[in-house]
């Protein structure tokens, strides 16, 4: 693993000081401005270490800083780390459960505070204090962890995270090797905030931030203001580069048609929700310079629950995944072009993707055409033929449309089915929670980070089906503990050879597919709609687009 | 007077009989009917429309093709031009039984669900209304005639009820029972059965019927017909079912087009925000909510809905407002023939 992290920190030094010309030039050039983004709502709480949406993630790139962090990159040098808040990626030792880091100096927070390890220790206990989303799971393996969760006021993380102010460093200790911890440390959920931050959410007051930018003012309703940082000065190109615009104002409120109406006159620049459907075919014809189509890791999936009558049998859940038409669902989405589809768990050109297919009329490596033939026996074998089926979906316009049609496929394979929709707020804890008795659904899963495991382990292993919580993202009930054994001798694998443990996981990914726990329906990809004057768009398959890395004058 | 002179010898005609004629001299009120009974007509006959057009207007027919003058048409149409984004529904082809108003998003033929969604809307309307008007004249005659402790508690029920703003109150109880359904003891009724909005909107409605019949039986109550009745001895019972419930039987057919418009309304509105009558069955509502979609592309989707719900809603009013004037004695519509 260390010989890996010197690699990734040569290849970075290489890339930066190619890039950094150019960028100097550019900056002269269109430095400046302001860049005007949209949204139907705000992300929820400013807190980093609370927030967990694309919206919050993506607008925090340019504010905060962690140790370490994703390059600001496009294509897969964006799923690289890079060191940001560190002055080099950490020294590992201890059997990989030790890391040190050492901070930079000279960093300061946008309210003139110095940054210090202090502040890098009271951020790791900060994220168990205010319950993060993610303190029981990315953040478990710390040492002093199990006390901070059971106890999160009185957290310390002793002998977890150590500071050495005299020296600089951060020495960060786990109970056991952890191949994926540097991409937990690189999510806005661990970025380092001033010491003093209060230990609750603080929801809609902006926290002081290290990056270029800083939340200079923020309503819910209304908008939020991000400008300059005054103390930034530019340490790492590639972990935190400086932007072009002086100021993002982010306007909240504005309907998806509006938005695409508003950027076509040229008052916004952006828009963050997907573009109406009824408008996709004028703008691909009529703005297509103005349109960025970028891959993404993601996965829209119907849990079907192994726990319940009729998909508590495999052959009747088989015979969903025979039935079901790919490229019906993909023309729901927007065609070919914005989604592809798909039969397994993991997205393509991900670690461990292996094309794989058992589920369509030629079985092999892509899904060519439905098999109903099939699927209808499969449901008479399972002796499941004529019960009753209620798929709960999300109360947007595709995922509707997607219940429908499904509601058409498991009638014509011989199930009753009806079609339930639920308010977007609460449908994903809805669908969860196995008092709600849910049979199947229809809901998406986006990476944290680019590790098999935040696929597969996160949403089949044991571990994450909790009975009667609203926080069971194992939606199937999925329990299988040869598969469960294996993903856990994968998670082990990866801390000494990824590429063995990427094996395994393509392995896994197709032993999961096979006992279809969930129907897989395609592959979205992400529309960017911007305005002309938008420049320089730069696409991070990690938090999407890059926006402070565009120009608009 | 001289009309007085020229009415002496209708004297022997009924009540009923005068508020008919009255109202068939009303020609807006009897055009509204015709109307309203013109769109009932046409809904009852959704499940003819959709066999003669073979169509099923509840399935997913993304892949279908039609024929338009003579020509294979795709039903969802990709757009060729530039990135080749988006499908867009066929529109209309202006012939029946032939995606006569287009397709919706999932490639259904959309006059076959406008029907069908018609059934289903006035279905709810209808049943909801019956259930409104038997349990708020239930309400308002036990409460005005029994007065004391039971008019009280009946009293402060309608209130907390009336409390609420219907909307809200309809979206409340709508949100928590359209997942799980209602089981209360015996009584089971699924998520997705139309019992479901007929008894939210029939519930929500009651003080609005009861607190008028409430007042109207606490007059009566004191008139001299029922005192006299009470003297006799003659059972409360049979005086609320004889003596009261004749004389406010006018009120309560006032009230059925008005409270269908309501109901219609509010059915629409719970069914626009998903939590109505469930896909892949249609209502107006749905039918709107799925247009909303398709605005920019295909506007009729969403238009035809909202018109439908338009023109049913103002011919129950208007109809309401004449049946209102004809049954009233004080009205001042004139028999054409007095």
């Amino acid at each position: 693993m260390k010989k890996l992290l010197l690699a990734a920190s040569a290849a970075a030094l290489l890339a930066g000081s190619w890039l950094a010309p150019a960028q100097a030039e550019y900056l002269k050039e269109h430095r400046g401005g302001t860049i005007r983004l949209l949204a139907r709502s705000a992300a929820g709480t400013l807190d980093p270490h609370i927030n967990y949406t694309d919206q919050g993630w993506q607008m925090y790139q340019p504010i905060y800083d962690g140790l370490v962090a994703f390059r600001k990159a496009e294509g897969v040098d964006g799923f690289s780390i890079v060191p940001d808040l560190a002055e080099a990626m950490p020294q590992v030792s201890n059997d990989g459960k030790t890391f040190t880091f050492k901070l930079r100096k000279g960093i300061k927070f946008s309210n003139g505070q110095d940054l210090g390890v202090k502040d890098v220790v009271a951020s790791f206990q900060r994220i168990f204090k205010v319950s993060g989303p993610t303190s029981g799971t990315f953040y478990a393996g710390i040492v002093g962890a199990d006390k901070c969760l059971a106890d999160a006021k009185s957290c310390t993380l002793e002998g977890g995270v150590v500071a050495d102010e005299a020296a600089g460093t951060i020495t960060l200790n786990l109970t056991k090797p952890d191949a994926e911890i540097l991409y937990k440390l690189a999510l806005p959920h661990a970025v380092i905030l001033p010491a003093d931050t209060p230990a609750e959410d603080m929801g809609s007051k902006p926290i002081p931030s290290t990056g270029p930018y800083m939340i200079s003012a923020f309503d819910p309703n209304k908008g939020m203001t991000v400008s300059r940082n005054p103390n930034f000065k530019q340490w790492s190109e590639e972990a935190q580069p400086e932007g072009y615009p002086d100021v993002v104002q982010y306007d909240f409120g504005l309907s998806e048609e509006a938005a695409v109406t508003a950027i076509q006159n040229g008052e916004a620049d952006w828009m963050f929700d997907a573009l109406p459907s009824d408008r996709l075919g004028e703008l691909g014809s009529k703005s297509m310079d103005q349109l960025h189509i970028s891959p993404l890791s993601a996965w829209w999936y119907a849990p079907l629950n192994t726990r319940m009558a009729p998909f508590d049998n495999e052959k009747a859940r088989q015979a969903v995944a025979y039935a079901v038409d790919r490229n019906t669902l993909v023309k729901l989405f927007g065609g070919k072009v914005l989604a592809s589809p798909v039969c397994q768990v993991l997205p393509p050109d991900f670690p461990g993707h292996e094309d794989y297919c058992p589920f369509t009329k030629n079985p092999g490596a892509k899904w060519s055409a439905p098999d109903v033939d099939k699927a209808k026996q499969l449901v008479e074998e399972s002796g499941t033929k004529g019960q009753k089926v209620t798929i709960i979906v999300e109360d947007t316009a595709i995922s509707r449309s997607i219940g429908v049609y499904l509601q058409s496929v498991l009638t014509s394979i011989g199930y009753v089915a009806d079609v339930k929709p639920i308010s977007s707020n609460l449908q994903f804890t809805y669908i969860q929670n196995t008092n709600n008795k849910v049979q199947m659904s229809v809901t998406q899963w986006y990476k944290d980070y680019p590790a098999a495991s935040d696929f597969l382990n996160i949403l089949f292993s044991c571990a994450s089906f909790r009975e009667g919580s609203d926080a069971s993202i194992n939606i199937s009930g999925f329990c299988d503990k040869d598969i469960d054994a294996q993903m856990q001798k994968a998670l082990d694998l990866g801390v000494t050879d990824q590429k063995a443990a990427d094996k395994l996981w393509a392995a896994i990914d197709k032993q999961v597919t096979d006992k279809a726990p969930a129907v897989g329906l395609f592959t979205p990809k992400r529309l960017d709609f911007v305005s002309k004057r938008v420049g320089n768009f730069k696409f991070n398959p990690q938090f999407n687009w890059i926006i402070t890395q565009s120009w608009v004058q | 007077m001289s009309s007085q002179v020229a009415a002496m010898p209708r004297k022997t005609r009924g009540p009923w009989a005068v508020a008919f004629a009255k109202l068939a001299t009303d020609r807006a009120a009897m055009a509204s009917l015709a109307v309203f009974l013109i769109i009932v007509l046409a809904c009852f006959s959704a499940p003819l429309y959709a066999k003669w057009a073979g169509t099923d207007p509840f399935a997913s027919t993304l892949d279908a093709v039609i024929q338009v003058d003579g020509a294979d048409v795709p039903v969802m149409e990709q757009t060729t031009e530039g990135l080749g984004l988006g499908y867009t529904p066929i529109g209309p082809t202006w012939r029946l039984g032939n995606y006569f108003l287009g397709a919706d998003s999932q490639g259904r033929d959309v006059m076959a669900r406008l029907l069908y969604g018609g059934l289903n809307s006035l279905l709810i309307s209808g049943a909801a209304t019956i259930f409104t008007l038997i349990f708020g004249t239930l309400a308002g005659l036990i409460a005005g005639y029994f007065g004391g402790i039971t008019d009280t508690v009946l009293s402060r029920l309608l209130d907390v009820l009336w409390a609420f703003p219907i909307y809200l109150l309809a979206i409340s109880l709508s949100i928590v029972t359209i997942a799980q359904g209602i089981a209360i003891g015996p009584i089971e009724i699924q998520s997705g059965s139309l019992w479901l909005p007929i008894i939210i909107i029939g519930i929500v409605y009651i003080p609005y019927v009861a607190r008028p019949i409430r007042g109207q039986v606490l007059a009566l109550r004191h008139s001299e017909f029922v005192l006299a009745a009470i003297n006799l001895g003659v059972p409360g019972r049979r005086i609320l079912w004889r003596d009261i419930l004749p004389n406010i039987t006018t009120t309560l057919i006032v009230f059925v087009p008005l409270m269908m418009a309501l109901n219609m309304l509010t059915e629409s509105a719970l069914s626009f925000l998903s939590i109505g009558v469930q896909p892949p069955a249609a209502s107006w509502g749905t039918i709107i909510q799925d247009g909303q979609a398709l605005l920019y592309t295909r506007p009729l989707v969403a238009l035809v809905p909202g018109l439908a719900i338009a023109v049913s809603v103002m011919a129950l009013n208007v109809f309401g407002d004449g049946l209102r004037d004809a049954l009233d004695p004080r009205s001042k519509v004139r028999l054409g023939r007095d």
